[in-house]
C-alpha cells in the first residue's frame, strides 16, 4: 500500500520537475496604453519553437521596435491556434481587445478570419498566404505573401553551382543520371498545390540556368511539419540516386537525413526552406531560401497606424529585400557568392524573370497563354480569371499575392501522391 | 513448547475502503482539494514566474468570463465536452470501455459536412436538419455498434477495438478532406456553405449557440432519466455490476452491449453533428480535437451522472480557456499553463481517492 503513495509522491515530483524545465518570460500587463496607439493582434498556428512561425513573429518584432511600436503593451499573441473556429474565436476575442489590426499566419486561418473581418467592419484583418481577400468583397481583409519564388530561384542557382563542381571534380556516378542523361534532383513537397508547385518549379529553373541536363523528383508528404516524413521523403529520393535534396516543408527532417547520408560517405547536398539549415546538416546544408517578412509588417502597420488602405493583395520581392536566402554553406561551390549577387542584382533590375517562357516547356512546347483560377472555382473560365503571360513571362503573384503558378513543366516528376 | 507468536509487522498506513461518506463531507473533501491545488500552483507560479499569482489566477477567470463572447465560447465548447460525455455515459456504467468516441464523432462529423456539400442547396431547411441528424446518428451508432457485437459474438477487447476504430474514422476523415478540400491540393475543407449557409445552425434569440445548448440541455436530462429510471437503465447497471448476474437475472448480455453502444455511439454521433453543423461549419481530422478522450474524464469524474457532468465539463473548460489567456497575457509557453491546469486535475483526481479510500495509520485500525 505503501508503494501507492509513493506512487503518487513519484507523480507529483514529476509534475514539478517538468514545470521547473519550462522557460517563462515575464512581462507586465498592459494596463495604461494610450488611446490613439495602435494595437496588433496575432494569430499564429504554431509558436517560437516553429521556424515558419518564429520567422512570423521575428518579423514582427523587427518592424514593431523600427517603428516604435511597444511588445509590451501593443501587441497581443496567440499562438498555437489552429486552424478551426478557434481561429475565428481568437480574431474576434482580439477586436473585443480594442486590436485595430489583426494578423492570421496560415493558410488555413484565412475562412476563419474572413467570418471575423464580416463580423467587425472596422477592424483591419490579414490573412498571410491566403488567397481569398480579393474575392471576399470585404475591404477590411487582406492577403500577403512575398515573392519567395525568386529566393528559390537564386538557391536554385547555388545548387545549381554546387552541380556543375561535383560533375566537374567527377564525382557523380551513373546512379545519379536518370535514363536520358539528366542529373536527378530531388524536391520534399508538403502538398500538390500552386504554393508548393510555384515554388519547386522557381528552384528548378534556377538550377537548370546554371546545368542544363536536370530532371527534378518531387516526393510529397502532405504535411507541414513532419520530421519523420520528410526525412523518410529525403531518403527515399537519396536511393533514386538524388543529388541535391531542396524542401518545401516546414521541418529539418530532410536536410538532416541529407547530412547522414553524407556522413556516410555519399554525395548529396541539401537546400532548406525558411531558416537556416547549417545547425543540422553543416556539412550538407548549402543554403535556404527565406523571407524577410519585416518588410510587409513595417508597410502594414504604417498603413494602418495611419489610415491608409492595406493593399489587398501585396507581394514584393528581393526589389524591397522582402525575400532572401541564408548565410551560404561551407559546402557551397567557388564563385557561387558573386554568382548569387549578379542573379539577384538581375532580379532586382527586372532583366531576369523566374517563369520566363523561353525557359521552359510544357509536353515539349513552351507557353504563350495561360489563364490562372482568381474566383476559386477551380476552372478558369470566368470572368474573374486572368491572364498571366505577357511580355514573355508568366507573371507569379501579380493578380494575387499568393502563388497562382500551378503548370506543371516537363523535366520535373512528381513522384505517387502516397506517404 | 514455547509459546511461538507469529510476530506480524504492521505497516504504518493501511489503506480502507470506506463503505458511503455524507455528500456533505465529500463535497468538503472535494473543496480541501481544490483549494491545495490553488496553493501549489500558487507556489509554482511564484518559484518559477516571480508573478502575483492571485493576478494569474484572475487572469484566467477573466478568460474565461471576461467578456460576453467569452462566456458564450465558454458555453459552445462546455456544452460540445457535455455532449460527448453524455455519449459515454451508458457504456461505461456498462463497464464497456468505450475509448472510440473520438472516431463516434468524427463519424457523425462526416456525415453531417456531406450532407451539408451535396444536399445543402437541395433539400429544404428542414429536410436538411432531419436528414442531417438521422445520418450523423446512424454513422456515429455503426462505428459504437461494430465492437459491441465483436465483443458480444467473440468477446473481442472492447477497449483496444474502439480505441482502433478511432484511426480508421481518422483516416477515413483525411480521405474526406482530400476529395471536398477547397481549394484543390490546400488540405483544408474550409467553411462549408459560407454564402447561403445552409446547413449552418441558426442563431435562436440571437444568439449563435443557444440550439447547442437546448440540444444538449435535452440529452443531458434524457440521459439521466434513461439511466435511472428506464428498463434499459437498470439492465446496464446489472451488466455493469457482473455480467453473471445479469445472465442469472435473464437479462441477454450480448443485447445490452449492443443496444447500449448503438446508443452511446449515435449521441457522439450527434456531438459531431453539433461540431460540425452548429460550431465549425468544416471538417477535419481535428474537429473531435482530441475531446472524446478528454470527456472520459469527465465521464469517470461524474460518476456517469449527467448532471454532474455539467459542472466537471464547465471546469475541464474553464481551465482550458484560462490557459490560453494567461499563455496570451503573460508570454507563457501554453504548455506552461497546461501544468497549471494538469496540477487542479490531478488534486481533483487524487481527491477522489480519499473519498472512497481511508487512511488508518499504525495500529489503530487493526481488527
Amino acid at each position: 500500500m505503501n508503494r501507492r503513495i509513493l506512487a503518487i509522491l513519484l507523480a507529483m515530483a514529476l509534475v514539478f520537475c517538468a514545470f521547473s524545465f519550462t522557460a517563462c518570460n515575464q512581462n507586465n500587463d498592459g494596463e495604461n496604453e494610450g488611446e490613439d496607439k495602435i494595437k496588433i493582434g496575432v494569430i499564429s498556428v504554431g509558436d517560437e519553437n516553429e521556424g515558419y512561425t518564429y520567422a512570423h513573429m521575428d518579423g514582427i518584432r523587427k518592424a514593431a521596435e523600427k517603428l516604435g511600436i511597444d511588445e509590451a503593451t501593443q501587441i497581443i499573441w496567440k499562438n498555437n491556434i489552429p486552424e478551426s473556429e478557434l481561429c475565428k474565436d481568437a480574431a474576434l476575442d482580439l477586436a473585443d481587445a480594442d486590436c485595430d489590426l489583426v494578423i492570421s499566419n496560415s493558410y488555413g486561418h484565412q475562412d476563419f478570419m474572413q467570418e471575423a473581418a464580416t463580423e467587425c467592419p472596422d477592424v483591419q484583418f490579414v490573412s498571410m498566404t491566403g488567397d481569398k481577400a480579393a474575392n471576399s468583397g470585404l475591404d477590411n481583409l487582406a492577403n500577403a505573401f512575398t515573392s519567395v519564388y525568386q529566393s528559390r530561384y537564386v538557391s536554385g542557382v547555388v545548387a545549381g553551382m554546387k552541380l556543375a563542381e561535383l560533375v566537374k571534380d567527377g564525382k557523380l556516378t551513373d546512379a545519379n543520371y536518370d535514363a536520358d542523361g539528366n542529373i536527378l534532383l530531388g524536391y520534399v513537397g508538403a502538398y500538390p498545390y500552386a504554393e508548393v508547385v510555384s515554388g519547386y518549379t522557381a528552384y528548378y529553373l534556377g538550377v537548370k540556368s546554371v546545368v542544363e541536363n536536370v530532371s527534378m523528383l518531387v516526393q510529397y508528404t502532405q504535411s507541414w511539419f513532419d520530421i519523420a516524413a520528410e526525412g523518410e521523403a529525403a531518403n527515399a529520393l537519396l536511393a533514386k540516386g538524388c543529388v541535391i535534396i531542396c524542401q518545401h516543408a516546414d521541418s529539418t527532417g530532410a536536410p538532416a537525413a541529407v547530412e547522414a547520408s553524407l556522413k556516410a560517405g555519399n554525395v548529396c547536398y541539401s537546400v532548406g526552406y525558411n531558416v537556416d539549415m547549417l545547425s543540422v546538416a553543416p556539412n550538407a546544408a548549402l543554403t535556404s531560401a527565406t523571407n524577410n517578412w519585416a518588410v510587409y509588417y513595417e508597410y502594414l502597420f504604417n498603413a494602418v497606424m495611419k489610415g491608409e488602405e492595406v493593399k489587398t493583395n501585396w507581394s514584393e520581392g528581393y526589389a524591397t529585400d522582402a525575400v532572401a536566402i541564408t548565410a551560404l554553406g561551407a559546402s557551397c561551390a567557388e564563385g557561387t557568392q558573386e554568382k548569387v549577387e549578379s542573379v539577384v542584382k538581375a532580379l532586382k533590375d527586372g532583366t531576369l524573370n523566374v517563369f520566363d517562357t523561353d525557359s521552359f516547356t510544357v509536353n515539349g512546347e513552351h507557353l504563350e497563354s495561360y489563364k490562372v483560377d482568381l474566383t476559386g472555382d477551380f476552372d478558369t473560365d470566368d470572368e474573374g480569371d486572368k491572364e498571366a503571360i505577357w511580355d514573355g513571362y508568366f507573371h507569379e503573384s501579380e493578380h494575387r499575392s499568393a502563388p497562382s503558378f500551378d503548370i506543371r513543366i516537363d523535366g520535373i516528376t512528381e513522384l505517387s501522391d502516397e506517404q | 513448547m514455547a509459546n511461538k507468536v507469529k510476530h506480524h509487522r504492521e505497516p504504518l498506513v493501511r489503506i480502507v475502503k470506506r463503505d458511503s461518506m455524507p455528500v456533505a463531507k465529500a463535497i468538503l473533501i472535494r473543496a480541501i482539494a481544490i483549494a491545495l491545488s490553488l496553493v501549489v500552483c500558487a507556489v509554482v507560479i511564484y518559484a518559477i514566474t516571480k508573478m502575483n499569482p492571485l493576478k494569474v489566477y484572475a487572469t484566467m477567470f477573466e478568460g474565461a468570463f471576461g467578456s460576453k463572447r467569452r462566456i458564450w465560447m465558454l458555453v459552445r465548447d462546455t456544452m460540445m465536452m457535455l455532449c460527448i460525455g453524455v455519449a459515454l455515459a451508458p457504456a461505461f456504467k456498462m463497464r464497456f470501455w468505450n475509448i472510440g468516441a473520438e472516431g463516434q464523432v468524427l463519424m457523425g462529423g462526416i456525415a453531417t459536412a456531406a450532407c451539408m456539400i451535396y444536399l445543402g442547396d437541395v433539400l429544404p431547411t428542414p429536410v436538411l436538419f432531419a436528414v442531417m441528424v438521422i445520418t450523423s446518428c446512424v454513422c456515429g451508432a455503426v462505428w459504437g455498434m461494430i465492437p459491441a457485437i465483436f465483443k458480444s459474438r467473440f468477446n473481442t477487447n472492447e477497449t483496444l477495438f474502439t480505441l482502433m476504430m478511432n484511426y480508421v474514422a481518422i483516416q477515413i476523415t483525411a480521405y474526406c478532406v482530400s476529395i471536398w478540400e477547397n481549394p484543390y491540393g490546400s488540405n483544408t475543407v474550409g467553411i462549408i456553405n459560407p454564402q447561403t449557409k445552409a446547413g449552418w445552425f441558426p442563431a435562436l434569440f440571437g444568439e449563435q449557440y443557444m440550439i447547442n445548448v437546448f440540444i444538449v440541455a435535452a440529452l443531458t436530462i434524457a440521459m439521466f432519466f434513461y439511466l435511472r429510471s428506464s428498463k434499459h437503465g437498470y439492465e446496464i447497471s446489472v451488466v455493469g455490476e457482473s455480467e453473471n448476474t445479469a445472465r442469472y437475472a435473464g437479462i441477454n448480455v450480448s443485447k445490452v452491449f449492443v443496444r447500449t453502444m448503438i446508443i452511446s455511439g449515435a449521441v457522439a454521433g450527434l456531438a459531431g453533428f453539433i461540431a460540425v453543423s452548429g460550431v465549425s461549419h468544416t471538417i477535419s481530422t481535428d474537429t473531435a480535437g482530441g475531446r472524446g478522450f478528454t470527456a472520459i474524464i469527465v465521464a469517470w469524474l461524474a460518476k456517469f451522472n449527467t448532471f454532474t457532468m455539467v459542472l466537471i465539463s464547465v471546469l475541464i473548460i474553464f481551465l482550458e480557456k484560462g490557459a490560453i489567456e494567461i499563455a496570451s497575457k503573460f508570454q507563457l509557453s501554453e504548455y506552461a499553463s497546461k501544468i497549471i491546469t494538469g496540477i487542479i486535475l490531478f488534486f481533483i483526481l487524487g481527491s477522489e481517492f480519499f473519498i472512497n479510500y481511508k487512511l488508518i495509520i499504525g495500529k489503530k485500525g487493526a481488527k
